[in-house]
């Protein structure tokens, strides 16, 4: 892979959260890379460390949790061993996040032009002024009508696509190098969801922003995407460009999750699921944490955890069947 | 359609609008849905009344509020003693008017210490966690496990009866209470996830305390401060009147209805004025502060606020 060309390394990255019930190995050393300019999707179950991976990345991981060993760098910066103040600088300006949930995300007591000044006035030093305005253009640029009125409407005076329009305004102010999404469309219906997506991806081909975009929805993946990481129980399985993922998957857990996608040709027929579901991360299977899932599981899997193997040019799989 | 002074005017309210910082806006939104609610403007034009009276009480009373004639002894109300004389001779009227400004004075210093005391505590407790927050907690816990009237009572009876050691006592029993909102407050804010948001816009410390964090908990310390006023002068009423608090002959009105409590039968008048100036005040605070609530609250103020914008826009 071309080095230069690399935004974000993330390498053997151990997240855990130390609960009263165990440890929990949320995330248990994953590595990829995003490279610059593209939109790197990471997909998986609920609880599988989607999340976590997003919060170890920005430096928000809440209090029980701790990232043990890694490296996060960003254009070569190790971000893991940043002050709180450095991380401050850079939080909002260089990484930016859009969570799940554009209403709790907004903070009820500010108007919407403010909010979305904010990382202006913090990291360009911006006049309020001046930021408003920019603000105002910002929310120009996410196609909402009538910009510069909606920017003095608080939070609850508009709808949720606009909300989340707001937070992406808001992530990108201050056109930072890379934008991750944590699920912004789960929340919202499928038309807006489509806007957003549109909206996202002309916004990053503008901006030349990566993005790194979390999802439980292999369409998304699919419509979005130009190389996914397929997540389970805290590793990265399989990680490849969106057409391999799709026509030649490896892993057995690829697999299945393309099963399970309902698919309007094959209507009247049952759909294909996985059986059992993620593993409680305290006490995880041994070897391949999939195996006590996997129809293809061998004696091996209980014992060894899978190493990634190279299959083709930036095909990776961490599965026995393929070592 | 229009007449031209009807666009003479529309010109002024446009000059006006540009010129208004968007704060004074804020203020001025808020002031007119308060002013739209007829009960907010009752509660208000009490206290407004009463802070009048406190202010100049002594200088618009008929008579000297100690000046003790005995030959008018109960006198019932007439036109020269409208709520009429107590057992000394003494003029119910002025001893009203030149007694709220104790009441006013008692609701502000106990409140003037408990809540700024609550909100550091509180947010302390609350930000910080850990076993500060543990420390704290517990010790307003054991405050709070007492009746408030009885542990004020023991702690102006310990410190000795006068108004200022019942006013030290009621701030002693009542900054727990804020300290336990503003702890909820600032423990359910952080955990919002425009909290963290902010931080992950890159908010600093400070920026995150003192803009998301604070002004997040302090709605609810504003409309418990406009109600808690009422019943802070209760309080300082109810001490005095079991003789705790402001001794004779401060015209204090606990300390007036106690007084005439004896001649109840014989001389209403005495007891029975004091005691209503003091449910008028209360009423009139909690009005405003239930008013204040309403016209906090984006989600209820709403309709008005539409229309403040129309006649704004005119």
């Amino acid at each position: 892979m071309e080095r230069e060309n690399t935004l974000l390394v993330v390498e053997s990255l151990q997240t855990q959260f130390f609960t009263y019930g165990g440890v929990v190995k949320a995330l248990d050393g994953i590595s990829f890379e995003i490279l610059n300019g593209e939109i790197f999707g990471l997909v998986g179950e609920s609880g599988c460390g989607k999340s976590v991976t997003a919060a170890s990345i920005i430096g928000l991981v809440q209090k029980p949790g701790k990232i043990i060993s890694g490296k996060v760098l960003l254009e070569g910066e190790d971000l893991l061993q940043k002050s709180d103040r450095e991380m401050n600088r850079i939080r909002g300006s260089r990484i930016s996040i859009i969570s799940q949930d554009p209403t709790s995300a907004l903070n009820p007591l500010f108007k919407i032009g403010y909010q979305v000044s904010e990382p202006m006035i913090y990291h360009q030093g911006m006049k309020k002024k001046q930021a408003w305005k920019g603000a105002a253009k910002m929310l120009h640029q996410m196609g909402i009508p009538d910009s510069s009125g909606k920017a003095r409407n608080y939070p609850h005076e508009l709808s949720g696509g606009m909300r989340q329009r707001a937070l992406i305004a808001m992530a990108l102010s201050c056109s930072p190098s890379l934008l991750i999404a944590d699920e912004p469309t789960t929340n919202l219906d499928v038309t807006i969801e489509r806007q957003i997506l549109n909206l996202v991806r002309e916004l990053q081909q503008n901006f030349g922003t990566s993005v790194l975009w979390i999802t439980h929805d292999m369409a998304v993946i699919a419509e979005m995407c130009d190389r996914v990481a397929v997540m389970y129980a805290g590793n990265i399985v399989e990680l490849a460009d969106v057409r391999s993922i799709f026509k030649n998957p490896k892993h057995p857990y690829t697999v299945r999750l393309l099963k399970a996608i309902p698919l309007s040709e094959v209507s009247g027929k049952e759909l294909d699921e996985i059986p059992g579901a993620v593993p409680r991360l305290i006490n995880p299977p041994s070897g391949c944490r999939f195996h006590p899932r996997c129809q293809e599981a061998m004696t091996v899997c209980k014992e060894d955890k899978p190493e990634g193997v190279d299959l083709a040019s930036g095909h990776m799989v961490a599965c026995h069947l393929y070592s | 359609m229009k007449s031209p002074p009807f666009i003479m005017l529309s010109s002024r309210y446009r000059i006006l609008k540009k010129r208004l910082h968007p704060l004074t806006k804020e203020f001025g939104l808020t002031l007119y849905v308060l002013r739209k609610s007829l009960l907010a403007m009752i509660g208000a034009s009490i206290v407004f009344i009463f802070i009048f009276i406190a202010i100049f009480g002594s200088l618009i009373s008929p008579y000297d509020p100690n000046e003790i004639d005995i030959s008018f002894r109960f006198y019932a109300p007439t036109r020269e003693h409208p709520l009429g004389t107590d057992k000394l001779g003494r003029d119910v009227f002025s001893r009203i008017l030149c007694g709220a400004r104790y009441s006013i004075r008692a609701g502000l210093v106990v409140l003037a210490i408990a809540v700024p005391a609550g909100i550091v505590l509180g947010g302390i407790a609350g930000l910080l966690g850990g076993w500060i927050d543990e420390v704290i907690m517990r010790i307003t816990d054991v405050f709070l496990s007492f009746p408030p009237l009885i542990l004020a009572m023991a702690f102006s009876a310990a410190l000795g009866p006068s108004l200022f050691n019942a006013m030290m006592a009621l701030s002693l029993v009542w900054w727990p209470l804020y300290t336990r909102l503003v702890r909820g407050q600032a423990l359910a804010v952080r955990e919002t996830l425009y909290v963290e948001a902010a931080i992950s816009k890159g908010a600093s410390r400070w920026t995150l305390i003192f803009r998301h964090i604070l002004p997040n908990c302090l709605s609810p310390i504003l409309v418990t401060f406009t109600l808690d006023m009422g019943w802070v002068i209760t309080a300082a009423a109810a001490l005095s009147f079991l003789g705790f608090g402001a001794q004779p002959p401060l015209s204090e009105w606990g300390r007036m209805v106690t007084d005439g409590r004896i001649y109840l039968f014989q001389a209403w008048w005495v007891s029975m004025f004091p005691g209503l100036a003091i449910a008028l005040t209360v009423l009139g605070f909690n009005l405003l502060g239930d008013g204040i609530r309403d016209a906090l609250d984006p989600k209820l103020r709403r309709i008005t606020e539409v229309k403040w914008k129309e006649k704004i826009r005119f």
